[in-house]
């Protein structure tokens, strides 16, 4: 941990600042815009498991069980390399966004599959026999009642997006993460291992933390409202 | 047509197949290792952070807590390039291993080491939430039967926490099995790194003399699919013992109260 207390080290960290501000920047902007595409394909796909429609579930099945199943490392090649090697040029940072929201999506989809399939029967029942038409039953019924499900499960999820945009490094990516390798090991930079480190994990606990911290509370507080209202239900019941 | 066929002759190649192969078994020793050991050391996490509640203790609660919040909260990726740098590796380590060069077996266990206080981290808060699930009664009921503070953990309240997140743990694998082909940015050990490899050599072994589009799915595929039949028969694990322990609770009792039902695959 030696350098962690020179002077000089600090210093030149200091100077390079515009490099972790940029890293930091693309990095947000990067998960913003993964974030809601992920959102978007979350929505859609979930929604596609609890369609009556064969096709659409066998849709939503495939597509949560292969992007799950493998790595995000593996679909960011495989997107970038045959891009490139068929003669496109798509940015680094568009790939990582498409990458990241269809890798994120396929979760955010389970997600939302989990919560719509935690409201009774009922509901969808009482909304059809009161002539509400699909959008309007899943929008004015169905998605307030799940949104306190989703909520928590969706926010760790993006705090894994945040942290996964580090996979944007093996395409040579501009992320907080990659320019801060490239700033510790760089001819003319290198050597200020322990401050760019410091600066670039304070960064990312900044954003993530908070963050995490709101789900667990959300999921606490869900759980203790759950138990009073499943205990009040089987006093109902027992009356 | 042709280059499809060069590239799918490349697997055909004894030499490539079992280069990929040592691939997959360094994938599944390092990942295996890592959630071995993250187990034990995140249990022991998990029991400070709950039961380190007496003033005098209060600080080792603290310690693992910020342990368990900064190794969540920042990237995998960058613990490991922390560990080549930082983590000391043991002259043990020095020699060639199973085919690496000295310097990549060095950073195989740095990495392995990365991985593991990552994953160990997830897996604390996983089972500090079996924990939590266990009702109070029965530290009590422990306690009144004369078992000590560290009897009741053992006997009473870990085996029952641990059945409690058993799909959780599982699910938590094939996570580590996808983080682990993080450490194709650092070196060429796993399958990740090595079809990587391959694919920068393409134009030696297809027989066109350059890297064709062909080459990235043919090898990047092969990889997936090696991938996704690890995972998905994980996955139905998973699925299996889910269904079994929801039967086993509903036909002991009627279900208990705010027994929501994990989301798998939690974290991506």
């Amino acid at each position: 941990m030696s350098g962690l207390f020179s002077e000089s080290a600090w210093m030149m960290v200091w100077n390079y600042r515009d490099t972790f501000i940029l890293g930091f920047i693309n990095t947000l902007e990067t998960s913003i815009a993964a974030i809601i595409l992920s959102l978007t394909l979350g929505i859609v796909i979930g929604l596609m498991a609890m369609s009556t429609s064969k096709v659409l579930r066998t849709i939503n099945r495939v597509y949560v069980e292969f992007i799950q199943n493998t790595p995000l490392l593996l679909q960011i090649c495989v997107l970038y390399y045959a891009l490139a090697f068929s003669g496109y040029k798509l940015g680094i940072l568009i790939t990582g966004i498409i990458s990241l929201g269809v890798y994120h999506g396929a979760y955010m989809a389970e997600v939302f599959r989990a919560g719509i399939g935690a409201i009774s029967k009922g509901q969808f029942e009482a909304a059809d026999s009161q002539g509400f038409s699909y959008i309007g039953k899943m929008y004015y019924i169905i998605l307030p009642q799940s949104i306190k499900i989703i909520l928590p499960p969706s926010v760790n999820q993006i705090v894994n997006l945040i942290k996964n945009t580090a996979v944007l490094y093996i395409i040579g990516g501009s992320d907080l993460i990659s320019l801060t390798y490239n700033f510790v090991t760089g001819a003319t930079t290198g050597g200020a291992y322990a401050p760019a480190y410091l600066v670039c994990g304070a960064l990312f606990f900044l954003i993530c933390f908070p963050l995490s911290t709101l789900a667990s509370i959300w999921e606490s507080n869900l759980k203790k409202k759950d138990g009073m209202g499943a205990a009040k239900e089987k006093k109902v019941a027992e009356i | 047509m042709n280059e499809f066929m060069g590239s799918l002759n490349m697997l055909k190649n004894p030499a490539i197949l079992l280069f990929i192969l040592k691939g997959v078994a360094f994938t599944l020793i390092i990942s295996v290792l890592a959630v071995v050991v993250s187990i034990v050391w995140g249990s022991i996490l998990a029991l400070v952070r709950n039961y380190c509640t007496a003033p005098g203790q209060r600080i080792f609660k603290w310690l693992a807590t910020i342990y368990i919040e900064v190794f969540r909260n920042t990237p995998l990726l960058f613990w490991i390039f922390i560990g080549l740098v930082f983590f000391p590796a043991p002259q043990l380590f020095a020699h060639q291993l199973f085919g690496l060069s000295s310097v990549e077996t060095k950073i195989l266990f740095k990495a392995t080491v990365a991985l593991t206080v990552f994953t160990s981290a997830i897996i604390a808060e996983i089972i500090r939430g079996g924990l939590n699930s266990i009702p109070q009664g029965q530290f009590e009921a422990g306690f009144s039967q004369g078992f000590s503070t560290v009897q009741v953990m053992l006997y009473i309240i870990l085996p029952q926490a641990y059945r409690n997140v058993v799909p959780t743990l599982l699910s938590q694998v094939i996570t580590t099995i996808k983080d682990s082909s993080f450490l194709a940015n650092v070196a060429t050990i796993e399958l990740m790194a090595r079809v990587k490899k391959i694919l920068s050599n393409a134009s030696i072994y297809n027989g066109t003399g350059t890297i064709n589009v062909s080459d990235v799915f043919v090898l990047f595929g092969c990889a997936a699919l090696i991938y996704f039949i690890i995972n998905y028969t994980l996955s139905c694990v998973v699925r299996h013992v889910q269904k079994k322990t929801q039967n086993a609770a509903q036909s002991y009792a009627a279900p208990a109260a705010g027994d929501t039902q994990p989301v798998t695959g939690g974290n991506g």
